[in-house]
């Protein structure tokens, strides 16, 4: 810190760094309902159970909607503060499930031994896309905007 | 503000997006299991099956049902009501999905009181008494016993007649018929073919309803 207090939404920034991580924010915000709705289409309207792993994952992603959404109105550069560690441990289970489903984690180190299987592939798109996969990238992605929102707004 | 204009664009966006999204999915979903169905007239209807109501009733019900299933045990009333509604025109036929553990050997038992003559007495003690023998969603047929003797049925003969190869082998032709017509929850209700647009007791209602009509109109006509 260089000494001196700020105000909350940053005042000292530059009106169109401010704006650029708005946006950034947004469309953080806009990933995390995507996926959000998503996993909910796929849940309650499909009836594809989710495993063990997907719920963590969800218990990581669903409440970016709303903290995000908070930290947009009135601008907060500080959400990304309280965002990142949500999308960056759901990013972490997120490979762990992807690495499982690929194989390449034995399934006897698996949380899930009853239940619904973390490594049977319920869903395949275009041959590799799947559930697992989806949600990494989606951590990914907002984890890259959250910290783009960081670096535009810091001064 | 301009970002609000963006925020509130995109949410409503998201909205149309996700409801007409579910529209499109559960009419697809129905028309294809109407399809199924069509194309496997023979799986939706067995003659072994335990039916009820009179045989040429212009609307017939096929339901897949599982004893140990709550969902089940609440549509029961609700089935029964559009039968008593209309008690000439409706026949229900009850087909097998045992999908919870344990649920398999209720059925065996409930198989084993048509021959004693009080199938639907037994099916309906069972419902009634529900909670006291499904735990966990686990049916536990040895607490069973007792709802069953409470409408006069002979439980020692039940627990002989239940062992017939001829009960098993009705229920794993049930449960075929259940893989055949892509039926994975319970219940399923299938009105002269047509299964539900999407589950809910209004859509049963509807369903029925339309199927009447419908029937009463080609008898006119």
């Amino acid at each position: 810190m260089s000494g001196g207090s700020r105000t909350l939404d940053g005042a000292s920034t530059q009106p169109a760094q401010r704006n650029a991580g708005w946006v950034l924010v947004f469309a953080a915000w806009l990933l995390a309902t995507i996926s959000t709705l998503g996993a909910l289409f796929l849940s309650e309207v499909m009836g594809v159970a989710p495993c063990s792993l997907c719920w963590y994952q969800r218990v990581f992603m669903f409440p970016l909607v709303l903290v995000l959404a908070a930290g947009l109105f009135p601008q907060d550069r500080k959400v990304v503060r309280y965002a990142l560690p949500l999308a960056a441990a759901g990013w972490l289970i997120a490979l762990f499930h992807l690495l499982l489903t690929r194989g390449l984690i034995p399934e006897s180190l698996t949380p899930c031994m009853q239940g619904i299987p973390c490594s049977r592939v319920e869903m395949e798109w275009f041959g590799f896309v799947t559930i697992p996969l989806l949600s990494l990238l989606s951590f990914s992605a907002i984890g890259l905007a959250l910290a783009g929102a960081h670096y535009k707004t810091r001064q | 503000m301009k970002h609000k204009t963006i925020f509130i664009t995109a949410l409503v966006l998201l909205a149309i997006v996700f409801a007409g999204g579910i529209q499109i999915y559960r009419s697809q979903k129905a028309e294809e299991t109407a399809r199924t169905a069509a194309k496997n007239k023979e799986a939706l209807v067995r003659v072994h099956s335990p039916t009820i109501g009179k045989a040429n009733a212009p609307v017939h019900i096929v339901e897949f049902f599982d004893p140990a299933c709550g969902t089940c045990a609440a549509f029961y009333p609700l089935v029964k009501q559009l039968m008593a509604a209309h008690p000439d025109d409706i026949r229900l036929t009850v087909r097998y999905a045992p999908f919870h553990p344990g649920s398999d050997e209720v059925v065996k038992a409930l198989e084993a009181s048509r021959k004693q003559g009080k199938y639907w007495q037994a099916l309906e003690s069972l419902l009634a008494a529900q909670p006291a023998w499904v735990q966990n969603h686990h049916a536990h047929a040895d607490l069973a016993w007792p709802y069953l003797a409470r409408v006069g049925l002979d439980t020692e003969l039940l627990k002989s007649d239940m062992q017939s190869p001829d009960i098993a082998r009705l229920i794993a032709q049930d449960l075929e018929d259940a893989k055949t017509l892509n039926v994975t929850q319970t219940p399923e209700y299938f009105v002269n073919g047509r299964p539900l647009p999407s589950f809910g007791s209004e859509q049963l209602r509807n369903l029925v309803e339309e199927e009447l009509v419908a029937t009463s109109k080609g008898k006119a006509g």
